[in-house]
């Protein structure tokens, strides 16, 4: 049995790393399968040692490539083990054949996605285009802002997962969030091993003789997707009994602060200062915690100024979205990530999608933001804002832009 | 039938799908012939030999798909291929 | 909120006394950020790392561009690379030299800003035989927070001192890193 680190609560200096590592410590899984890939390798490292140091009574899986890595967690996944993996940008890419199959074979399981940039050029920072690129892939999408919530959504992952029978992908932000150290608080061991409590599979290999991976043509196949759409809808369900049960267990020492335990626990959406704005920006990820910065900042100026950052991508929350944008005067979509050649980035199809869904009809402005890391910082926001203050008032400006782009660039556009 | 993501959670499933009405010839056993050597049942690709106590008895005609392999294999010539009523 | 810039060279231990900063301001039960710039590392090359600290909850997850203090550990770098970078003249910089407050200003011409030095390598190389800067500097450097924001306490970083290094070095060279602590503290020259 594993060895008891923390007894307590506790408060401590992590990296976004070293949290999520310390999550899959606690959460104790079965079956640790992974490869190395920069800015995800540190989280395997860690984690090894807690295997050699007997912390952990998992079986770690040292693959020879992403895709045999994901490949065991599915099969250990159907074999009734609880199996979880890490990976990064290129990493991701490469397990995109089993991400579909891990879904399809509805296979729970959580996969720490560490967010980095596709090639080429290679680059090893943050942007979100591996994420999106696995977006219709089936699988559970979360987006942590800060180590803190990498930590929490990654222990409450593991029972949406197993709720719904779909595989969870939990991101943090390459670098920004993984590298930087940054103060996270920690349950107790016990109380996350009480929470997650044992994984029971109907169909483990282990227990009866079942046919996991069976083929299924024309007559068939088509009914599968169409329940793996079903699934999707539960999720909804799922996370709010998950998320009540966190919610529970945060306040049950009565040491944590109300808006403490609000950002802890999973949710689809994080409205911020949003009730009277009248510019409303949506981002995820670190950004934004940036932009809620800018905007305490504007709000002391009394410009009217708020944010709905989005936690959970897939399934997208087109509800709650549309009654959070609906009073805006007009909205900024900050997406990290391409769709070279369509109209802007991944999430503002999918704001687009919900407000016509609601029948609303309003200002919008696209900007495509940090690909490859670059930096978004409070000057940043402060120019995302300036358009939207500006088109408000008439004057012409871009559908689309790219923020911080270089300026010696930007010079040989004139010529 | 709609098990989650296509599970099958019962075993021997592939008994229930018959083959045998994809035949065009049908093994026929000459028992005065065969020497119970068994080399049909080590080639056959469908296991449609039956033996019991150690005998070659026939063949299971649900599944057998008319290849033939065990007539070609026989060394005693002990099983006929014969074509199936139309 | 204070921002903070260190500049170093790899291998002088800037994105470890970093570290050690930020655990301490957390372990105070404020809050602190410690962020090195990553690239390419490379052993002697410049390399700069970032803290903010904070009372209140941080949410800024962005580079520091315009930092409050700069805090410079190898006196060779004043030549190489534009310290005052992004800093505005209410700044504070902390510079390793055997120069004074004075002579730094006058030599590199800066205007306004306020500038704390430290004979750092001395200190190092009296109290841990080597020049590692990074750890009185750090004694500097929280002496200078602790009169601006009354976080961390030099205890505090002390133990964090401790924790990182107590399983790593001799009993001999951890106490002469806490010695170096102390004196980077007490020895900072103001103007």
């Amino acid at each position: 049995m594993a060895i008891i680190l923390f007894k307590n609560r506790t408060v401590r200096p992590l990296t976004g790393n070293f949290a999520v590592s310390e999550a899959m410590r606690q959460i104790n899984p079965d079956v640790v399968a992974a490869y190395p890939i920069t800015p995800q390798t540190e989280i395997m490292q860690i984690f090894s040692s807690f295997v050699s140091n007997g912390y952990v009574d998992s079986e770690l899986i040292t693959a020879e490539s992403e895709h045999s890595a994901l490949s065991a967690c599915v099969g250990a996944a159907v074999s009734g083990a609880r199996a979880m993996t890490a990976t990064a940008g290129p990493g991701l890419a490469l397990m995109w054949e089993i991400l579909g199959i891990a879904s399809g074979m509805r296979a729970p399981m959580v996969l720490q996605l560490v967010n980095r940039a596709l090639s080429a050029p290679i680059n090893i920072h943050c942007d979100h285009s591996d994420a999106m690129g696995a977006r219709d892939q089936g699988w559970i999408q979360v987006f942590a802002e800060d180590a803190q919530e990498a930590y929490d959504h990654l222990i409450q992952s593991v029972k949406v997962a197993e709720k719904v029978y779909l595989p969870v992908m939990s991101c943090m932000d390459g670098f920004i969030v993984s590298h930087a150290i940054d103060r996270v608080s920690l349950l107790a061991d016990e109380e996350v091993r009480e929470f997650v409590g044992e994984y029971k599979y109907p169909y483990s290999m282990l227990s009866k003789t079942v046919t996991h991976g069976a083929i299924a043509m024309t007559d068939s196949y088509f009914e599968f997707k169409h329940q793996q759409r079903l699934a999707m809808d539960e999720v909804k369900k799922a996370v709010e009994e998950v998320s009540k049960e966190y919610k529970e267990l945060l306040e049950s020492q009565g040491n944590l602060k109300d808006w403490e335990i609000e950002k802890r626990v999973l949710k689809f959406v994080e409205p911020y200062k949003i009730e009277d704005a009248e510019i409303v920006l949506v981002a995820m990820g670190s950004a934004a915690g940036t932009i809620k910065y800018v905007i305490d900042k504007l709000r002391e100026e009394g410009k009217k100024v708020g944010l709905l950052k989005i936690k959970i991508f897939r399934p997208f929350p087109y509800e709650e979205v549309s009654k959070y944008l609906e009073n805006a005067k007009i909205l900024g979509i900050l997406d990290r990530a391409e769709t070279f050649g369509g109209k802007g980035g991944p999430l503002l199809s999918e704001i687009i999608t919900a407000l016509y869904l609601k029948g609303i009809h309003k200002p919008i402005r696209n900007f495509i933001y940090g690909l490859g890391g670059r930096d978004f910082n409070i000057n940043h926001v402060k120019e995302v804002i300036n358009t939207l203050e500006r088109t408000l008032k008439g004057e012409n400006t871009p559908f689309l832009s790219y923020i911080n782009l270089r300026k010696d660039y930007l010079d040989t556009l004139q010529k | 039938m709609w098990e989650l993501g296509a599970v099958i959670p019962y075993p021997g499933n592939s008994e229930e799908y018959k083959t045998g009405n994809w035949r065009t010839f049908k093994p026929v056993l000459h028992t005065d012939k065969c020497i119970n050597c068994m080399i049909c049942f080590m080639v056959c690709p469908d296991s449609c030999i039956i033996v019991e106590n150690g005998k070659m008895i026939g063949f299971d005609y649900d599944h057998c798909k008319g290849c033939g392999l065990c007539a070609y294999e026989c060394p005693k010539d002990a099983i006929e291929m014969i074509k199936e009523r139309g | 909120m204070i921002e903070i810039r260190w500049h170093g060279r790899g291998g002088q231990g800037a994105v470890t006394a970093s570290k050690i900063l930020s655990s301490a301001v957390i372990a105070e039960g404020s809050y602190s950020q410690s962020n090195p710039d990553y690239g390419a590392e490379r052993s002697g090359a410049p390399l700069k790392t970032y803290n903010r600290v904070s009372k209140k909850p941080l949410t800024l997850h962005c580079m520091v561009t315009n930092p409050n203090i700069v805090i410079v550990i190898d006196p060779t770098l004043l030549d190489e690379v534009d310290i005052l970078e992004g800093t505005d003249e209410n700044a504070i910089l902390i510079i390793n030299t055997s120069m004074t407050p004075k002579e730094i200003r006058e030599k590199y011409n800066i205007q306004g800003r306020k500038i704390y030095t430290l004979n750092a390598t001395n200190i190092a190389l009296e109290e841990i035989k080597r020049p590692a800067t990074n750890i009185p500097m750090l004694g500097a450097l929280v002496r200078v927070l602790y009169e601006l924001e009354g976080i961390p306490k030099l205890e505090t970083v002390e133990q964090e001192v401790i924790d990182t290094f107590g399983q790593k070095l001799s009993k001999e060279i951890l106490e002469g890193n806490l010695r170096a602590l102390k004196r980077g503290y007490s020895e900072i020259i103001s103007e």
